[in-house]
């Protein structure tokens, strides 16, 4: 149904400054949308002998993305990383009500009140498009940019593999399986924060975090709320400028200019509004969702760090006890020397994860809040100049 | 002073609503002097009448709200050049009541008075000095100063006795009968709803396109204004709430912002925390000029539209007056007539008596229904020009106040940008 014409605006780089390098370049050129699936077309750039081409494409559906993230997520090799999180399913469905409801009202509407709504609501549902083929594409660079992700096998298959990766939805059994893994994670999430750890930097980092994934979130509740008002507010003015239309082709007197006249204004600057609301959404709540889910990767991290301490505490515990009983010694050495060393190892690449994160996060949010600034300054110069010239206009014609 | 029977009761100033008018876009519609066109006036009509310092006397139940009344004209009519009376709510509806069953029938659009909400008093009544109350008031002082100025514009309305009277007399007899719940009260809704059953049955052979197309004319405009009122109460509606949630992502920001532990981001994050507020406090400010300059306005001409309607029915009733004594007449005509054919000597004259009264009447009711023809006429110019007068200098006020929102706006991201590029 759409298709979506890249680089208008680049989402891309919207919430991650990625450094991108020749070696492996991935974007997702294309995606098409379907009744109830999108079609993404992953296309790879590479110098590296691993792939049989320098450039080729494939399609994948959001399922595989999701299978290839947590193929990430359950490889103990990577649990010294942030995990990128993985992009959220595409959701249409608001959309496609609205539609629906909109072809179900068209005998109720004018001609011309049917065809702009109609306009609105498809845009609206093009704007959607674009976001989740752009948080899907923010997944695959995350991955591409990591020094050892990008080295995965499952990415290269993702990349390279040019038939379905039948990667069928979890079942209900396996959905069963991943909500009790969620829950004993939870509830050993808050055993493990109770405990104080050595390490000055993780204990910063556990107690940062924890409360910064809190506001982040509350933050960008807050910003959906009032971006949905601002929304709303900018359809009013739609309807206030058609009735103002009305009244201007009814009127008798010398109000029918006047009121045309208005109703054009208010024509424009709702369409400033709606992108005002737009940008804010791009820019601040955008943001704000795809920090609190990063957040969330960064605490499963130390999560996962704090397991395997608790799991080198009883190995420790364990070798004491066979030294004292002088049984089992060289398995319970072996044992507590394995732990040991996951645990330095994931502490080691924890910390760089954790230092990397917070340089993308303050770049990421100057970034954004910048181009926040520039954007309402420019919709709001916009709105002055045609609400001055308007006035200007009407009061020289009175 | 307000003579009233019980004890003299406790005053309590009502604390003037503060963030409920923004000075900025605020001041009367009516502030501005009209050079009146109409020939009928003599000397130039220079009146502002502005209701200010609401204050609730008494206690409980029996509580109401009196409004100062200031007047400051030039003109000869008034025995000052400025000059305050207190009035309460119900005078104002007693003084529409006296003008309307005056004038109305005549052919006069008589501006309607603000409308009553047993709800809205009760909460002022039973104390809640709220935002929601002060809002109350504040909607209704505004309102009053309205209906005010709307009636003194009225060259006829103007000159009455009773509006004299309401606007300079200290003390003024209680208007009872415009309770809500009175025995008045009730008669008045009986009989609207007898007019209602009325207009449908009255079917007029009307002569003169004119008042036809004006009729179409105002109920097409009737429900433009309607539909346009609604879109508008809405905005108001929504923009208050983008204000509520602005204040809240505020908060929520600077919130992240104390957590944040890059110092230049936190910065930044407080500053962004810094200009929501900001921006909440435009949103209110700016539904507040939604609703004063616009929707106000639209409300006030769906009321005033039903004046002018009922003063178009009114001149239907004329003319059946007019018509049913012609029928009468033509009666008594035919029964005089079969009379002649009998002896009956006295009856015969008084047949002939009642037909002499009866050409009187008829010829009154002709010259009523001309007369209330001509002055709808004159009134429909009179209510049109105001209309573009009205709306014009509304809608203008209402983006200068626009205007002056963006430039607010302009000048807060300003800052905001300055301080996030040196993050």
């Amino acid at each position: 149904m759409f298709q979506s014409d890249q680089n208008e605006g680049d989402p891309r780089a919207v919430n991650v400054d990625l450094q991108t390098d020749a070696t492996l370049q991935v974007d997702i050129s294309d995606a098409l949308s379907e009744r109830d699936k999108v079609k993404f077309t992953v296309h790879t750039k590479s110098s590296l002998p691993n792939f049989k081409l320098n450039e080729f494409s494939v399609v994948r559906q959001h399922e595989e993305f999701i299978w290839l993230h947590d193929s990430f997520v359950e490889n103990e090799e990577y649990a010294g990383y942030i995990i990128p999180p993985a992009p959220p399913r595409p959701d249409f469905d608001a959309s496609r009500e609205k539609l629906q409801k909109l072809g179900e009202g068209e005998g109720s509407m004018t001609k011309e009140e049917f065809t702009k709504m109609k306009q609105e609501l498809e845009a609206e549902y093009l704007a959607i498009f674009k976001k989740t083929v752009a948080m899907h594409e923010v997944f695959l660079c995350r991955v591409a940019a990591h020094p050892v992700l990008r080295k995965d096998l499952n990415f290269h298959v993702f990349l390279e593999y040019n038939q379905d990766l039948s990667v069928r939805g979890k079942n209900k059994k396996e959905k069963l399986e991943d909500f009790f893994k969620n829950v004993v994670k939870s509830a050993d999430g808050v055993l493990v924060a109770g405990v104080k750890d050595v390490d000055d930097f993780f204990e910063h980092e556990k107690t940062f975090l924890l409360e910064y994934h809190n506001r982040v979130k509350d933050a960008s509740a807050k910003s959906d709320r009032m971006i949905r008002s601002h929304k709303n507010a900018a359809d009013d003015i739609n309807r206030i400028a058609s009735s103002l239309y009305t009244l201007g082709t009814q009127d008798t007197t010398e109000l029918c200019k006047f009121f045309l006249k208005v109703s054009e204004l208010f024509e424009k600057t709702r369409k400033v509004e709606s992108r005002v609301a737009a940008d804010e959404d791009l820019k601040l709540s955008d943001l704000l969702k795809y920090y609190l889910r990063e957040s969330q990767a960064a605490k499963d991290l130390l999560y996962r760090r704090s397991r395997s301490l608790v799991d080198y505490e009883n190995a420790n515990k364990a070798l004491d006890k066979a030294r004292s009983k002088n049984r089992d010694v060289l398995q319970a050495e072996t044992s507590q020397q394995i732990c040991c060393h996951k645990f330095e190892k994931i502490s080691e690449s924890a910390k760089q994860e954790l230092i990397d994160f917070k340089t993308r996060r303050v770049a990421a949010f100057r970034k954004n809040l910048v181009e926040l600034a520039e954007l309402e300054l420019k919709h709001a110069k916009g709105n002055l100049q045609l609400l001055q010239s308007c006035l200007g206009f009407m009061k020289t014609n009175t | 002073i307000l003579l009233s029977d019980g004890p003299s009761p406790a005053i309590t100033p009502i604390t003037p609503p503060t963030s409920v008018i923004a000075p900025l876009f605020i001041d009367t519609l009516c502030l501005d002097k009209c050079t009146t066109l109409r020939e009928e006036v003599d000397d130039s009509f220079d009146i502002n009448i502005s209701v200010s310092d609401p204050e609730k006397v008494g206690d409980g139940m029996n509580a109401y709200m009196a409004y100062k009344v200031t007047t400051k004209t030039s003109m000869s009519l008034f025995k000052q050049r400025e000059f305050s009376v207190k009035r309460r709510f119900s005078d104002f509806l007693g003084l529409h009541s006296k003008l309307a069953s005056k004038y109305l029938h005549v052919g006069y659009i008589v501006p309607p008075a603000p409308e009553k909400s047993i709800v809205g008093m009760t909460k002022v009544k039973v104390g809640k000095e709220d935002q929601s109350s002060n809002e109350f008031v504040e909607k209704r002082r505004s309102a009053l100063e309205r209906y005010l100025m709307r009636t003194v514009k009225h060259h006829i309305l103007l000159k009455d006795p009773d509006v004299l009277q309401f606007l300079e007399s200290s003390e003024l007899p209680r208007a009872v009968s415009t309770q809500a719940l009175s025995s008045a009260g009730l008669l008045r809704m009986v009989n609207k709803a007898a007019d209602a059953v009325n207009k449908m049955t009255i079917k007029m052979n009307e002569s003169d396109a004119w008042f036809e197309e004006k009729q179409q004319h105002f109920e097409s405009l009737d429900v433009q204004l309607r539909k346009l009122h609604i879109s508008v109460e809405s905005l108001v509606c929504h923009r208050k709430e983008l204000s509520v949630n602005t204040a809240q992502f505020a908060k929520s920001a600077a919130m992240l912002g104390n957590s944040e532990d890059h110092t230049a981001l936190s910065r930044a994050l407080s500053q962004l925390a810094e200009v929501e507020e900001k921006m909440d406090q435009l949103h209110q400010d700016q539904a507040n000029a939604d609703f004063y300059l616009f929707s106000e306005l639209l409300g006030d001409y769906v009321r005033l539209l039903a004046a002018v309607k009922g003063v178009f029915d009114h001149r239907i009733k004329t003319w059946q007056k007019w018509q049913d004594s012609q029928i009468l007449l033509q009666k008594k005509r035919e029964a005089e007539a079969k009379l002649q054919f009998t002896n009956k000597s006295d009856k015969l004259q008084q047949a002939k008596d009642e037909i002499k009264d009866m050409e009187g009447r008829v010829q009154q009711d002709e010259r009523d229904f001309e007369q209330i023809s001509r002055t709808i006429r004159k009134e429909v110019g009179r209510f049109e020009k105001e209309r573009v007068k009205d709306f014009k200098t509304s809608i203008i006020k209402y983006l200068e106040s626009l205007v002056l929102t963006q430039q607010q706006v302009i000048k807060s991201y300003f800052t905001f940008r300055y301080v996030t590029a040196s993050v």
